[in-house]
């Protein structure tokens, strides 16, 4: 579905994920996590900006992975992102839903 | 003046009927051990409390000497297609447990140690059991040091007393 997110025009899946990677930038992204309860800070865009990079390397993101890219350990990442942490920073991140088990 | 912003949005709030789990293992096999990991950190992974209780069997999965060294039972195992006779000749555990390893390894799946170290830094907790460390003669000392406490029955069930938690036994 098409929707308006911080001026912009984005697609989203019906579970609130975006489409199109191409169409985030920052303003989407802080807007997402007001709804995930979450304020970003530049520590929050390091992560996002890692889980974006390896998306489009198209790696199939757990977090293990994250926890051993050096960008942010697990507790950490825990912790910026709490209750659910790999599936909220995906959302925000603007890629898709990730289907890891780890 | 008019602006297009949106309007901020609120915090969805999404109340959770699974609050809390509570993950028992009571056996020692490779199957047993990732079933109860997998669980207990797939629980953090969706921002769900996790506990995990290991007991009787399930105490080597907590000891730093024998976690990462687990075997696939070949007797008694049907899943497994190999003969009760052929799979209890000696080495046959070893070489299943070998290659059970070396898939694993394929899928990118953490070694128990490393495994618990995930689940730890994701805000699980780890229980052993109090009866079971005494039949087999183990201290705390013996267990894996990041445990969170020894457990008797009654304190694992107060630890349960809230809404939205479910118990599950491997």
């Amino acid at each position: 579905m098409e929707t308006i997110i911080a001026n912009k025009q984005v697609e989203l899946n019906e579970q609130g994920y975006m489409l199109d990677m191409t169409q985030w930038d920052e303003g989407i992204a802080r807007a997402i996590a007001i709804e995930e309860g979450i304020e970003l800070t530049d520590r929050h865009f390091d992560v996002l900006n890692f889980l974006r990079k390896e998306q489009e390397k198209g790696t199939a993101l757990s977090i293990r992975k994250i926890g051993k890219s050096g960008v942010v350990g697990i507790k950490e990442f825990y912790a910026l992102f709490p209750e659910g942490p790999l599936k909220k920073a995906s959302r925000i991140a603007g890629i898709s839903k990730p289907a890891s088990c780890i | 003046m008019e602006t297009l912003e949106a309007p901020v949005q609120a915090p969805i709030k999404k109340d959770k009927a699974l609050k809390k789990i509570m993950i028992i293992n009571s056996k020692a096999t490779v199957d047993s051990v990732y079933a109860a990991l997998i669980l207990a950190n797939g629980a953090r992974m969706e921002g769900i409390e996790s506990e995990m209780f290991c007991t009787f069997f399930g105490l080597e999965m907590l000891q730093p000497k024998k976690m990462d060294h687990l075997h696939v039972a070949t007797v008694g195992n049907p899943g497994l297609h190999i003969p009760t006779m052929i799979g209890g000749l000696p080495g046959m555990e070893t070489l299943a447990s070998a290659m059970m390893k070396k898939e694993m390894d394929k899928l990118d799946i953490p070694t128990v140690s490393e495994f618990l170290d995930i689940y730890k830094a994701s805000g699980g907790k780890v229980f052993a059991c109090k009866l079971a460390m005494e039949m087999f003669h183990l201290s705390k000392e013996d267990l894996w040091e990041d445990i969170d406490g020894v457990l008797t029955v009654g304190d694992f069930y107060n630890r349960a007393q809230e809404e939205g938690c479910q118990i599950i036994f491997v």
